[in-house]
């Protein structure tokens, strides 16, 4: 198996590393969009979608389908090339950003130095998908859910990037595997003790940067409809769709492995080490990611939405000094090797 | 011809082609987007001389951050073309001079005289192992140290610069003080709560 693997011509190992990494994650964001139903459903006393399928398991199929059949509709005087493109720019960035994701150790497609640095560039491309959808569809509930949706981006980006130096300047490195590798140890060894002002302004700026609720006033669907996509139809729409969900994975795994030490397990290693399911691996950073992924749908059901200027607020003026404040703290600890987290 | 060759000439040819579209547009959001296509492929070229922290930062800072600006602002605003245009015979001499002195000017400097192969030999591929952020991280914050603080220095004075000039105070507006928000207590400033009496309802008379 190993040999006929190997005979393979690069280019043809990574595009099925590239399919075995995607299609999954398709798969994931089609179960997670029945997930938040069904959750938000029982949080809600309600059942939630159960007519396709045992208890609604193929609802996600049928929803594709109907997507499929519908027609794209073109409006007169849209920019055309550009609201073509628009759902592929906002799509791609969430994407290719898995690629230097590692799973496991060792187990990653690209291993570069700066992988921590190449995720932060590839996120913060998504927000022109949503501008230029915006602007392309030339209608004002669309230019101005862009407008809401690029200001609130931009500000969180800022507060997430510096939550992410935080990050950095505990472990020592920009590469995904080794900041996991830096928090080997025990749960308490994790950095989410140490940058715990980090990883909550992380987790918000999470799900402002997702455009979720209780920060979704891009959609705002009782002001201006639905904000950026509001003309968009069909598969066009479903390309948005797939975006977000897909953003909201990678947040989620991403809180994972920075904050949450990814596939390490939370036992101490001389307890874990070699027991079945206790050791350290794949289906940690899976479960961790999971949590993650229902806080998004748990956040969604509980807070009604947060008003514009809030926002705008909590992320410049309160977001930001925390963020900076807490690197000096992080920077002084690990300068003074501060054990348990600093000390070798 | 190698394949990082190759490479290199497609990324080059797309960049001047984008940066040829960013000036002939005449659409102003055609032009920035164009011009994003042009960052993103110098970011490309830097990747090929093995400068991965530049060119990384050059599509964070650049296109995720000061692009997105820009489109910000070119999209809000109203520009008629017909009077953009206008004045397009009058200024051409001048442009024309700017233009051809600026492109002497790169010729000297960076022409083959300076950096020709035989005044710049290529550098040797660098390893795998070599990491390109934490070389530049050790450079910059111990022989380049203050230089580097001197342009954050001036970066920072130009942003308190640029807030005081557009900052105004004007005191009409309405607006909500979240600390004063917080500090409404439940008993005297927000509610009241009256003593009433049971209301028998009257018997209605048919």
């Amino acid at each position: 198996m190993i040999e006929l693997w190997n005979m393979l011509p690069l280019v043809i190992q990574i595009l099925l590393k590239i399919i075995a990494i995607v299609l999954p994650l398709l798969g994931l964001v089609a179960y997670y969009t029945l997930a938040e139903r069904k959750v938000i459903g029982y949080m809600q006393v309600r059942i939630g979608p159960n007519r396709v399928g045992w208890r609604g398991s193929l609802q996600p199929i049928a929803d594709a389908v109907k997507l499929m059949m519908k027609e794209i509709v073109l409006p007169a005087k849209a920019d055309k090339t550009l609201f073509l493109i628009a759902p592929l720019l906002s799509l791609t960035p969430a994407l290719a950003a898995w690629a230097v994701f590692p799973f496991d150790a060792g187990l990653v497609l690209a291993d570069i130095h700066a992988g921590l640095l190449y995720i932060l560039a590839l996120t913060s491309l998504g927000v022109y998908g949503i501008i230029i959808a915006g602007w392309a569809s030339n209608s004002k509930y669309a230019l101005l859910g862009a407008m809401r949706s690029a200001a609130q981006i931009v500000a969180y980006e800022i507060a997430m990037g510096f939550a992410l130096v935080g990050v950095l300047v505990a472990a020592g490195s920009l590469n995904l595997g080794e900041i996991v590798a830096a928090q080997s140890g025990n749960v308490f060894t994790w950095f989410w003790l140490p940058l715990l002002p980090l990883f909550g302004v992380y987790v918000i700026s999470g799900v402002a940067e997702t455009n979720r609720a209780p920060f979704d006033v891009a959609e705002g669907e009782s002001e201006i409809v639905a904000g950026f996509h509001v003309e968009y139809s069909g598969m066009a729409f479903a390309v948005f769709f797939l975006a977000e969900y897909a953003n909201m994975i990678l947040i989620s795994a991403l809180t994972a492995i920075l904050f949450m030490g990814g596939w390490l397990s939370p036992l101490p290693q001389a307890w874990a080490s070699g027991v079945f399911l206790l050791d350290d691996g794949f289906h940690w950073l899976l479960l961790k990611t999971f949590f993650f992924m229902f806080l998004f749908l748990w956040l969604r059901a509980t807070f009604p939405r947060y008003r514009y200027d809030q926002i705008m607020r909590l992320g410049w003026k309160v977001f930001i000094p925390i963020t900076i404040v807490w690197i000096l703290v992080v920077a002084v600890g690990v300068v003074a090797k501060m054990p348990p987290w600093w000390s070798a | 011809m190698g394949f990082e060759k190759f490479l290199f000439y497609c990324f080059a040819a797309i960049t001047v082609a984008a940066a040829a579209m960013v000036i002939t547009r005449r659409n102003p959001v055609h032009a920035v987007l164009w011009m994003v296509v042009a960052f993103v492929s110098s970011a490309a070229l830097w990747l090929l001389l093995e400068a991965e922290f530049l060119g990384i930062v050059l599509v964070l800072v650049y296109v995720g951050a000061v692009m997105v600006l820009f489109l910000f602002v070119v999209m809000m605003l109203d520009i008629d073309i017909a009077t953009l245009r206008a004045g397009f015979i009058k200024y051409l001499p001048v442009g024309a001079l700017v233009a051809t002195v600026m492109l002497v000017e790169i010729v000297l400097i960076v022409g083959p005289g300076n950096f020709g192969l035989d005044v710049f030999p290529a550098p040797p591929a660098a390893g795998v192992e070599v990491n390109n952020t934490r070389d530049l991280g050790m450079m910059l914050y111990t022989v380049y140290v203050y230089p580097f603080e001197l342009a954050a220095v001036i970066l920072l004075v130009a942003i308190v610069a640029a807030i005081r000039l557009t900052l105004r105070h004007r005191t009409d507006t309405k607006f909500i003080d979240p600390a004063r928000q917080v500090e409404v207590r439940k008993g005297p400033d927000r509610i009241r709560i009256l003593k009433m009496p049971a209301v028998v309802e009257a018997e209605t008379q048919e």
